[in-house]
């Protein structure tokens, strides 16, 4: 995809900033094509499917009508063929409780580096279908992220490894355990990931209790927060935070939304302090302080964009107006005059409020925000301090190093690594490919053929967390057990299941192993109904398993430590967790690829983001080709301009540019580990960029399905809102319309869609996904605005180009009950129901896309080339039965899950008790951490979507065109500092 | 110049184009004729199965109930198939031996599925759940025919799109009593317009509007 000469206008920046400037008002954008109105962003506008007939520019006239001739006569055979007669294969022996129609949930979790999240999955006929959260989980309470929606894929994921094998050669089990227990000398080192399971660690002790020399080292490319929180502590501890009781919240670089281990409560907890209207006027603030825009970011008050290295310095500044004992910042900097109003805020609500440090902040920064906290009396309240929830807490970087060591000094007989592939996301300077070879014999157990899996000895194909027994604690300490919904599909075996062979028991199953341990653990004596109980809910309610709280003390030794600070004018490089695929786990999941980023809107790649001033003074565009070096390492990435990125900044997300593992990874993005450095994990100063003149295609969503700038988001601060809370109001104008007005006497069905407790997490986009069975397209036709989602996040930007604020806005189908859609279609194959849905008939559909063309929110997706792959076996087995998989040339969109509104009629009906608020649950409603999706029935006086269609705070998009959309959006209410002035 | 074609050039032109109608209207007519005839539809075709089930015997004869194998059909959307342990239910103990139930006993010795050829069948777009209807007064009979009669289950109708929206637009015309759903050779006890009416009524269902709703069945 590397072109060497594209003429691509170059933006005039200064430009764009003097129009910005002179607007009044608020003015919302999407991109800075949009801002610049460039020829790209009208072309886009112009045509809703850009380019779409490009296939065909190579066809001669003559070809075309051969081919159009051809595929007449194709097509009338295919309708004259007789439907073929399938075959029933009932079972030989029916499974208990199963009615084959009717689907089965099961309770499992889900591990994310190492830590569970609570899940409740969908089973038909024995096929897991759709992960959701656990309702009863204290930490998914129902809700779910975009990673455990994308799970069920890579269950299914047809690139998976299917065989054991030693150097390439197939073997068997047998053959492994043999060579396992006959090789394993005396020098075994285990490299795992974060380890929260119990019943994991013990084994692992036991093993190491039978071979003295072992060692058990633990590496996870994003876990690497622990060295430094020991440090200040002077003891491993673990840290939760109640967002749900904080009033003010301080990040210092901390992306809580989204990438700690306890994220998803988090945003629960942020989300609920997000709604003036239902808390009589009272809600939290946020302020933030980091380089790069990241979704913690985009929903902050205040944010201040600085280098990653210069929060440092405004820790210290804001330290030493708190009184607190530390060295003094070392220099100055932009956003300083923010100490005063924020101190205050944060002394103000004493109690109840929170400053969090980022995983990738250094221990100093750690060491300030926790003695921050305790100054404000948050701990105990919002911050409480307990044992370490993982099993071993170790410094992951420390440990890889030692076993570095090892391995270079050839002692190590036998290298056990169980998942996580190290190969790929070691640091560069280990050289950790080249070490994992000088072990006499090397094992690793994985998902994938991968990087890790093409250098050792063995590589045994792992278990799914859908196919194995085990269990799990999340962040705060639950334990939930994982239990299998499927047979493994290729022969995977777990961690437990491999440790066994070490321990003498070759065939020990998964199940044996997890309820033997917890039969010895919990000494019950009625053990038999507790681990049934246990296995229905998902997780053990044994007090006993929490961690104790603790109350430790700030090392003041860390806090006296000196700054050492980076001059100013110091371009730095950030390394993050990709917005999508997090580490590199997921780079081999389609759905994950094709998910816009949330804030960049990038699909199928990264880039290197760089803030407009940098990118003016270079001459650089998006998709400009630059080298990156940094110390003795370089990398090609193309740039992005990101609007919000910290001046001298640059982020590479880390996770693409993977070479083995799987067919959807190949050739997307670049791979940022390979500049990545033990010393310099997550930040580095002194980086070097030079153009290289060539451009790469990059392929983003920003600009698609745009409605052109109309007054599409409406939001205001809190202090206007209690004056006036109907602010979002349109003018009291009698709409008139040239159509009869229609009645819904029966159900109404409607939504609601909050965009001030919207996050912009992307969770429903992928719950649709999943249970829609929508397809992915791939770059290429992404790059064309073919992208199916049925529900998009539009994402905006407000105010200026280097500190703009954000607001998200998720777009499903409207259902406007003055459809725009239904009077064009010439087959009527969009057409209302009695409840007021706007639905969707493919069998019916011919493809004119004339509806396409008529809706004026650009929510109709058309599927030009059959994306569904029907043929491979195992994607087969994944889809939702409930719903049709669409063929090549029809019309789709969001059907408010038709599908689920069916069964509860059915339910309804046939039990005699009507529906009630909440038995109709949407997939995104359902998967959405903050609540800002809801759903019901707009005739049920006491449902919860009609309270909120009632709040003063409703508006509909493009309401002034009449078309009465059914789902509608609460205005968004802002909490700023009024003394803050935010930088311009 | 003389004329190149003789005047009677111009009858022949005449047939030809006449003939060219009247052969395409004979093809379409065909193709019509073909796609109702049970050549097409397989109304009434014997279909092969791997273990001969005479309905007629086990429902006739026997007096077993529809829900004896086909446990599905009040609960789920799908009326399923019985697992092989419901025919052994009684055949283990009655004609054991039977050589042409040796599919069956190996099944359920081995494990694997019967692996029976179906005989109705819809397109894929289209969601039928027999749960509802018939907890809601759409009697077997209705769909599949007298299945007591048959010695191998053959279909009793092709289910074109107009078989299912003649119901829905006037159900009134075939609900049965909750009694009689699983009746064969059903006759209603009064006029079946009265009946249905007060069936509609008593069963609540929606109105026929709402009944042809797209969404009842395509999703």
């Amino acid at each position: 995809m590397t072109t060497d000469n594209k003429s691509q206008e170059q933006l005039d920046l200064a430009a764009l900033r003097k129009r910005l400037a002179s607007q009044h008002g608020k003015n919302y954008w999407r991109s800075l094509n949009e801002l610049a109105e460039t020829e790209e962003f009208s072309e886009i506008v112009k045509r809703e499917f850009p380019r779409q007939a490009q296939f065909l520019e190579e066809f001669s006239r003559r070809d075309f009508l051969k081919v159009l001739g051809a595929s007449l006569a194709l097509a009338g055979l295919a309708a004259c063929s007789p439907r073929e007669i399938g075959k029933i294969l009932p079972y030989s022996t029916a499974p208990e409780d199963l009615i084959p129609g009717k689907p089965l949930y099961f309770a499992s979790a889900m591990p994310k580096d190492g830590y569970g999240l609570g899940v409740l999955v969908r089973s038909e006929m024995g096929r897991p279908i759709k992960v959701d959260g656990n309702p009863r989980h204290p930490v998914s309470q129902g809700t779910s992220d975009m990673f455990m929606q994308a799970s069920i894929l890579d269950l299914y994921d047809p690139d998976r490894a299917k065989n054991i094998t030693a150097q390439g050669t197939v073997k068997t089990w047998d053959d492994f355990s043999a060579a396992l227990a006959a090789q394993s000398g005396p020098n075994l080192r285990i490299l795992t990931g974060t380890v929260s399971s119990p019943s994991l660690a013990d084994e692992i002790q036991a093993v190491l209790a039978k071979f003295p020399q072992a060692k058990w080292h633990q590496y996870s490319p994003l876990s690497l927060t622990r060295g430094a929180l020991t440090q200040v502590f002077d003891q491993p501890v673990s840290v939760q935070y109640h967002f749900d009781k904080a009033s003010v919240i301080l990040s210092l670089d901390s992306d809580f939304l989204f990438r700690e281990p306890g994220s998803l409560r988090y945003s629960q907890d942020f989300g609920i302090r997000r709604n003036p209207s239902e808390s009589n006027g009272s809600m939290n603030r946020l302020y933030v302080v980091e380089s790069s825009l990241t979704l913690t970011g985009s929903n902050a008050d205040h944010r201040l964009a600085v280098r990653s290295a210069d929060v440092e310095t405004f820790a210290r500044a804001l330290a030493v107006r708190m009184g607190i004992q530390t060295g003094a910042p070392a220099d100055k900097m932009p956003g300083l005059d923010w100490i005063e109003p924020l101190a205050d805020d944060l002394l103000s609500a004493k109690g109840s409020s929170l400053v969090i440090a980022g995983e990738r902040q250094p221990a100093i920064v750690h060491a300030i925000a926790h003695a921050i906290n305790q100054a404000l009396g948050a701990v105990g309240n919002t911050v409480v301090y307990t044992d370490p929830v993982e099993s071993n807490p170790i410094d992951q970087l420390a440990s890889l190093r030692d076993l570095s060591q090892d391995l270079d000094q050839g002692i190590v007989d036998t290298l056990l690594i169980l998942e996580g592939n190290p190969a790929y996301t070691a640091p560069a300077d280990l050289d950790f490919p080249g070490l994992i070879q000088k072990a006499k014999m090397s094992v690793y157990l994985g998902l994938h053929a991968d990087e890790t899996a093409a250098l050792t000895t063995w590589h045994i194909p792992a278990a799914h967390y859908l196919e194995m027994w085990g269990d799990l604690r999340s962040y705060e300490g639950t334990t939930s057990i994982v239990q299998p919904l499927i047979e493994p599909l290729y022969g995977g075996k777990s961690s437990l299941e491999v440790l066994a062979i070490l321990l003498g028991q070759k065939d020990a199953k998964g199940y044996d192993l997890v309820q033997k341990y917890w039969q010895n653990r919990l000494k019950e004596s009625n053990f038999e109904v507790v681990w049934k109980q246990t296995l229905r809910d998902g997780f053990i309610f044994d007090i006993g398993l929490f961690p104790q709280p603790i109350a430790p003390q700030v090392n003041s030794s860390v806090l006296a430590s000196v700054q050492q600070s980076l001059a100013s004018d110091v371009l730095e490089i950030t390394f993050e967790p990709d917005p999508t695929i997090w580490d590199g786990q997921y780079t081999n999941n389609a759905w994950l690829q094709e998910l816009p980023k949330p804030l960049t809107k990038l699909t199928w790649d990264n880039a290197a983001l760089v803030s407009p001033k940098i990118a003016q003074s270079l001459a650089l565009n998006d998709g400009d080709i630059i080298q990156i070096k940094l110390g003795e390492r370089s990398l090609e990435a193309p740039i992005y301009v990101q609007p919000g990125q910290a001046e001298n900044s640059l982020a590479i997300s880390l996770g693409y540019g993977r070479k083995q593992g799987g067919k959807v990874l190949e050739g997307t993005g670049f791979n940022a580990y390979s500049i990545r450095t033990s010393s310099a994990p997550w930040f580095a100063g002194d980086v070097q960029i030079s153009k290289t003149g060539k451009t790469y295609q990059l392929a983003t969503t920003r600009d698609h399905q745009s409605m052109e700038g109309r007054d599409l988001i409406r939001e205001t601060s809190l202090a206007e809102y209690l004056q006036n809370p109907n602010f979002a109001q349109d003018s009291p104008d009698e709409q008139h319309s040239l159509y009869a007005p229609v009645n819904y006497p029966g159900h109404a069905w409607g939504m609601s869609i909050n965009l001030g407790s919207c996050i912009g997490c992307n969770a429903c986009v992928l719950a649709c996904q999943a249970e829609n069975n929508i397809p992915t397209v791939g770059k290429d036709q992404v790059s064309r605005s073919r992208e199916m989602h049925w529900l998009r996040i539009d994402r905006y930007f407000q105010g200026s180009l280097d500190a703009p604020s954000v607001a998200f806005e998720p777009v499903p189908c409207m259902h406007c009950e003055q459809a725009p859609c239904e009077p064009v279609c010439p087959v009527g194959a969009t057409a209302h129901n009695a409840e007021g849905i706007n639905e969707m008939t493919y069998n019916r559909c011919v493809g004119t896309r004339y509806c396409s063309n008529n809706c004026p929110y650009k929510v109709r997706r058309f599927n030009f080339l059959k994306y569904e792959d029907d043929t491979t076996p195992s994607l087969k087995a994944m889809r939702n039965p409930d719903v049709s998989v669409r063929m090549r040339g029809v019309m789709e969109k969001c059907t408010y899950c038709i599908q689920r509104i069916n069964a509860a009629r059915i339910q309804a009906e046939v039990s005699g008790n009507p529906i009630k608020d909440g038995d109709v649950r949407t997939a995104c409603q359902q998967a959405c951490p903050t609540q800002a999706i809801v759903f019901g029935d707009l005739n049920d006086t006491s449902s919860q979507v009609r309270k909120l269609k009632d709040s003063p705070l409703t508006y509909a998009l493009l309401g002034e065109l009449g078309t009465k959309p059914r789902t509608t959006y609460l205005a968004r209410v802002t909490n700023p500092n009024l003394k803050i002035k935010d930088q311009a | 110049m003389s004329q190149l074609f003789p005047a009677r050039s111009n009858f022949i032109a005449k047939i030809s184009i006449l003939a060219v109608v009247l052969f395409m209207a004979a093809i379409a007519g065909g193709l019509v004729w073909y796609i109702y005839s049970p050549a097409f539809t397989k109304v009434g075709v014997a279909i092969p199965q791997p273990v001969p089930f005479p309905h007629n015997f086990h429902i006739a004869a026997l007096g077993l109930d529809c829900r004896y194998c086909h446990v599905g059909v009040d609960q789920s959307s799908f009326a399923d198939l019985p697992p092989t342990e419901t025919c052994m239910s009684c055949h283990s103990q009655i004609a054991t031996t039977l050589a042409s139930l040796q599919p069956v006993r190996d099944s359920y010795a081995n494990g694997t599925p019967i692996q029976w050829n179906r005989v109705n069948s819809l397109p894929d777009y289209v969601y039928f759940n027999h749960q509802i209807h018939v907890n809601k007064g759409v009697g077997c009979e209705t769909c599949h025919g007298r299945v007591d009669t048959e010695t191998t289950a053959v279909r009793a109708k092709y289910f074109y799109m107009s078989t299912c929206t003649e119901c829905h637009s006037n159900p009134e015309k075939y609900l049965r009593p909750q009694a009689n759903i699983y009746d064969m050779g059903y006759t209603p006890s009064e006029a079946q317009m009265t009946l249905g009416a007060k069936l509609v009524k008593e069963y609540d269902i929606m109105p026929p509007n709402q009944l042809v709703d797209c969404s009842i069945c395509h999703r």
